[in-house]
């Protein structure tokens, strides 16, 4: 269970490419997480709203998109996606072994979802969002 | 109402450990010391494979190890009547090594008098997989008395090893140990993964596993024509 350690990095990646934007709300996270990361999805969202507290993107949604393990077939010449449950290093369709991947270790923040201050702080209050 | 807009980023979440260990790798390619971490959940025999590789060493190499464990120094005493230098890492909660961490680890020390430097993982093996902390070669240890199936339970931590070692080979028939089964196991997760059997009690497979050891370090020692580094492991 390294996923508390992990959104740690994540939460001081999300504010450091925060910092320089100025006065903006950090909606939402963008992550790509692939499924030979090593990273538990719904233990990493589970620990990233504790590791985002009191941060100045406390409040941010985090948006995973799986990534599938992808390897390239050089019999087949092309990009073969691969059983995320059996992960056999195998081309599906000719079975030859491939020891290249290409997709499925990614651990990215791929974007920031950001909403500027001061337009938020315009609105009427009805329209503010909810404090806590 | 304002609609939020998208910032692209793209970096690794572990972006910091990586520069850390991307560092790290540099310092030891300068200095020419062979850098080997050693990965297996607990028990798998890590420290007593340490312990006999480290005494075998001693003489022709000077060898260093940094021990990480949740707690306690007993590894790191263990290992200290082998003749290497040994520093403990206690990790406290922390269930793996980062490069941080091996940074700390290693400051006062002077990578020029070493030979050979081990980095003992906690025994896991989930959690280590994600972090490279500069090792030029990773070895991921199972023994017999594991199951045959653990590399294809943990997929990732053999994924990204480079040398597969069995431990514990003494006890083989003992337990009923499927040689064949863990074999088609490591070439499902990590086709063409070099495999060693060793038993740190009888010695067996142990001259095997130097070997291996000093034809890494050849390789990682400085060497005044490029073209004859070995990138083959």
């Amino acid at each position: 269970m390294h996923e508390l350690s992990i959104a740690l990095s994540l939460v001081e990646a999300a504010c450091e490419a925060a910092a320089p934007l100025g006065n903006v709300r950090v909606e939402a996270l963008h992550v790509r997480l692939g499924a030979l990361s090593g990273v538990v999805k719904e233990a990493l969202a589970f620990s990233f709203d504790v590791a985002a507290k009191g941060t100045s993107i406390d409040g941010a949604r985090l948006d995973i998109e799986d990534v599938p393990v992808t390897a390239y077939c050089p019999r087949c010449e092309t990009e073969r996606g691969l059983d995320a449950a059996s992960f056999a290093l195998r081309c599906p369709v000719c079975g030859t072994q491939l020891p290249q991947l290409i997709h499925g270790r990614e651990m990215e923040l791929t974007a920031l979802e950001v909403c500027d201050e001061e337009a938020a702080d315009r609105r009427g209050p009805s329209e503010r969002p909810q404090e806590e | 109402m304002k609609r939020p807009r998208i910032v692209e980023v793209r970096q690794n979440v572990l972006r910091k450990n990586d520069e850390i260990a991307r560092a790290l790798r540099q310092r030891f390619e300068e200095a020419g010391v062979c850098v080997v971490s050693l990965v297996s959940s607990p028990g798998a025999g890590k420290t007593t494979i340490l312990e006999k590789t480290a005494s075998a060493l001693a003489g022709r190499h000077r060898v260093g190890v940094l021990v990480g464990d949740l707690a306690t120094d007993r590894d790191a005493r263990r290992l200290e009547g082998s003749g290497a230098r040994v520093q403990q890492i206690t990790t406290g909660t922390v269930c793996h090594l980062d490069a941080e961490m091996v940074r700390t680890a290693l400051e006062g020390w002077d990578l020029d008098a070493l030979d050979f430097l081990f980095l003992e993982n906690v025994g896991n093996l989930v959690c280590p997989s994600s972090y490279d902390l500069g090792e030029a070669t990773r070895v991921v240890l199972v023994s017999v008395t594991e199951g045959e199936d653990k590399p294809l339970k943990y997929p990732t931590i053999f994924n990204t090893a480079d040398i597969a070692m069995i431990t514990k080979i003494d006890l083989a028939d003992a337990v009923g140990f499927r040689r064949d089964d863990l074999a088609a196991a490591f070439e499902a997760v990590r086709p063409g993964i070099a495999v060693l059997e060793t038993s740190a009690r009888t010695g067996v497979g142990m001259d095997r596993w130097l070997s291996t050891l000093e034809r890494l370090r050849a390789s990682s020692r400085p060497i005044a024509k490029p073209e004859a580094a070995d990138q083959s492991l």
